[in-house]
């Protein structure tokens, strides 16, 4: 019996297209728009000025406090605004504009790919390199990583999870860099043991990558303390709690952190983002973005300069269908969907998905039958059918004992619901108004 | 981006479930028992179906257009099912005025009444049942008799059913090794070779219709294997006190509505729990009251009263019965 998550989870349709398509670099675009806010926590502040020739990999907005982070140039060129510009989020944010000149890198960067496997810098380092080199999490919920690290007064870290699920459907661009950089990313996690201080790491593979978990079963022993293992497909194993509580059967509290029953979660991305900034000097300016959609006529897997407009990805795999019902950023269960595609990749996109008309509309929503699936589905034990009801009524003081803070949004119910009610609409704005709730009863 | 594109939230993609496809499956799951319905009633039973089946859909239809004057909804095929499980829990030669007027009861009363599909508390099959039995009691407990009266309607051969037999001896003061041969073997009551309501007799098509039920997952085996598990304790322990009163546990979970009612009636998605503890405790409590009404009530039978019973309690155990949520009860190094 393969390993997975007792409570909940759905089966979507994998839709893994482009899973055979090898890591294509993508050309340089002519210009890149950055935004200073690509992370949870606080914006990180410029430190360029209109006009400023700046090179790949400099730093062009610092971390403005313990949850935030470096944000750097991913070209070479000269600063041509810093204004709001429209981001994936939908809004306007602030992000730095630069024209393209040349593929100049800052200097300390190695730029050779030869593997460098020993491990030179102490904990207290790793940590100090991967805060100044502004990773975090890119899995796509973009926590700055030197945050995980720092494991709080009283708490210890006993194993590091890497998580190599990729349970959303149609993205692949985890999978494929299990399959190329795999060394890369053993070295990256044998360089976050060593700052955790753990003994032991488990990487988590959904066994719809029989491939990546046949290659890196094939190399593990190389590295000390590193086990693969391979997980039965279901969505969301791919949460953080989801992924523990199958590996190690230890469920994190309700309104806790991972930390607090020992456990540290990194995404496969990730570790090879930490490799890049260990081993070679590389801070996080590229990344790994899946192009994919069914009538799209290329799908691939691009290593993206962060700010590239997502117009240019599409561009590049054949340019938007004539038939294009909505272009989603990020996977289909909790991606989401721009309003244009002239917003810049960030830190956490991990894919562009294009859907046709025919999948993109919402089916109209019939009565509640109170077939109890949503509750059946829920991965946190939750009953979404009451939390929906709650919020449509507005009676959120209610909703808050019903645990509506612990919902992760990764849209099981609605994607279940045989009534095709809009579920989490309905949750997402009930947690919303629970967190004023809270705030105000702090204040 | 000059294409103009749908923006909506997450999630972007689903299952393709729909009510109408699963009240399709419930309509597959009991196709085997009203073939065999078809087999040993024969033209009774197709009259009293399709009655009761186009009855169900019309009152829905015109309750909602003129009463409730919004969209008929009768395409979800939510009726369809409440007229196959009413007509598969009455005599296939139930005159056909009476299974208009249970219809009526069932769609306008018990259904529509609280404002259709998804808000009424009790199943409106069952409803007009009990309404049936209570208003109509002599037509509603004459039994055709499977095979022998294939091709008559009203004036079908009668018979009683197996629980009838039983309550009927011990108040005669007859034990049950003397009863004998007037009840039927274990194996025919499987086949439903016994009097009963038309659809309810053959144990081993409902018991089909169950495994698409589960394979299709219209349903969780909650409900229908804990009022199993809870028939057969209880009479198991009345049997063992002594076997010459008390009937076997077989002969219990075989007879009377215990199959079709706890596959199909308790199973009702409006009308019971929505968590599986919630599940087991109506399940246990449907198995006990129907235990307790065939042994010690004044009726033989007693499925439909334990169902309707509990369906009042499920409100109660919705809001007071959670499930387990994730990250409740912390195991460390579990």
């Amino acid at each position: 019996m393969l390993k997975t998550f007792s409570k909940g989870g759905v089966h979507p349709p994998e839709n893994k297209i482009s899973a055979g398509k090898s890591i294509e670099i993508l050309p340089l675009p002519q210009k890149v728009s950055i935004p200073v806010s690509q992370h949870i926590g606080a914006p990180a502040t410029v430190l360029v000025v209109k006009g400023d020739k700046v090179k790949v990999g400099q730093v062009i907005a610092q971390s403005a406090g313990f949850v935030s982070a470096n944000i750097h140039s991913s070209v070479s060129g000269t600063v041509e605004s810093i204004d709001a510009v429209l981001d994936s989020t939908g809004y306007k944010r602030q992000a730095v504009t630069i024209t393209v000149e040349g593929d100049e890198w800052i200097e300390n960067i190695d730029r050779s790919t030869d593997l460098k496997k020993d491990i030179q810098l102490n904990a207290q380092d790793i940590i100090k390199r991967i805060n100044e080199s502004g990773i975090v999490g890119l899995g796509g919920a973009t926590f700055p990583s030197h945050v995980k690290l720092s494991v709080p007064a009283g708490k210890k870290a006993e194993v590091l999870i890497i998580n190599g699920v990729e349970c959303e459907p149609y993205l692949t661009s985890d999978h494929r860099l299990m399959l190329e950089k795999g060394h890369e990313m053993m070295v990256g996690i044998q360089i976050l043991m060593r700052a955790l201080n753990v003994e032991k790491a488990l990487i988590g593979i959904e066994n719809n990558k029989p491939d990546a978990i046949k290659y890196l079963k094939s190399i593990v022993g190389e590295y000390k303390g590193v086990e693969v293992h391979s997980l039965k497909v279901k969505y969301p194993q791919g949460g953080e709690k989801q992924l523990i509580k199958a590996l190690i059967n230890r469920e994190v509290p309700s309104g806790g952190l991972p930390i607090d029953i020992g456990a540290v979660v990194h995404n496969v991305g990730t570790a090879f983002a930490v490799y890049e900034a260990v081993q070679k000097n590389k801070p996080l300016f590229e990344r790994v973005v899946t192009v994919t959609g069914k009538n799209l006529p290329k799908t691939a897997n691009y290593m993206v300069r962060i700010g590239t407009s997502v117009a240019e990805l599409i561009a590049a795999a054949g340019g938007l269908p004539e038939d294009t019902g909505k272009v989603v950023n990020g996977g289909p269960m909790m991606g989401k969907a721009l309003t244009s595609t002239d917003v810049p990749v960030t830190k956490g996109t991990s894919g562009i998905i294009v859907f046709q008309s025919k999948e993109s509309k919402r089916k109209a929503d019939s009565v509640c039958i109170r077939c109890g699936k949503c509750v059946s589905v829920c991965p946190m034990g939750l009953e979404p059918y009451l939390l929906n009801r709650l919020s449509q009524r507005m009676m959120f003081e209610n909703m808050e004992p019903e645990h509506v803070l612990d919902c992760m949004e990764c849209g099981s119910c609605s994607f279940e619901c045989p009534a095709n009610l809009p579920l989490l609409d309905y949750i997402r704005l009930g947690k919303a108004e629970v967190n004023k709730i809270i705030r105000a009863r702090k204040n | 981006m000059d294409k103009q594109v749908i923006v909506s939230p997450s999630p972007h993609v689903h299952s393709g479930e729909s009510t109408s496809r699963l009240m399709f499956n419930v309509v597959l799951a009991l196709m085997p028992a009203f073939a065999v319905s078809l087999y040993y009633f024969g033209v009774g039973a197709l009259i009293v179906t399709l009655l009761a089946v186009g009855s169900c859909v019309i009152f829905e239809y015109l309750i909602q257009k003129f009463l409730m004057k919004g969209n008929p909804t009768i395409t979800d095929g939510s009726a369809i099912v409440t007229g196959l499980l009413l007509a598969f829990n009455v005599p296939s030669n139930l005159p056909w005025h009476i299974v208009v007027i249970g219809s009526l009861v069932a769609i306008g009363v018990a259904k529509m009444s609280f404002g259709g599909l998804g808000s009424n508390p009790f199943n409106p099959a069952l409803v007009g049942r009990v309404f049936m039995l209570i208003s109509f009691p002599v037509q509603m407990t004459s039994w055709p008799l499977p095979v022998a009266s294939r091709l008559q309607y009203l004036d079908a051969v009668t018979g009683p059913t197996p629980l009838a037999i039983l309550k009927e001896g011990l108040k005669n003061g007859e034990t049950i090794s003397q009863m004998g041969d007037k009840i039927p073997s274990h194996m025919q009551m499987f086949m439903g070779l016994m009097g009963g309501s038309l659809g309810e007799i053959a144990a081993f098509a409902l018991l089909i219709g169950f495994a698409w039920l589960l394979f299709t997952k219209v349903i969780t085996w909650h409900i229908p294997v804990s009022i199993f598990t809870t028939i057969a304790v209880f009479t198991g322990i009345l049997w063992m006190i002594n076997p010459e009163t008390n009937a076997d546990p077989i002969f219990h979970l075989l007879t009377g509505g215990v199959m079709i009612g706890a596959i199909f009636m308790a199973t009702d998605y409006v009308t019971s729990p929505m968590n599986p503890v919630g599940m087991w405790i109506f399940g246990i409590g449907i198995g006990l009251l129907t235990v307790i009404i065939r042994v010690w009530g004044a009726y033989p039978e007693g499925v439909s009263f334990a169902i309707l019973i509990m369906n009042a309690f499920v409100p109660l155990l919705n809001r007071y019965v959670k499930p387990k949520r994730f990250g409740e009860e912390v195991k460390r190094n579990g």
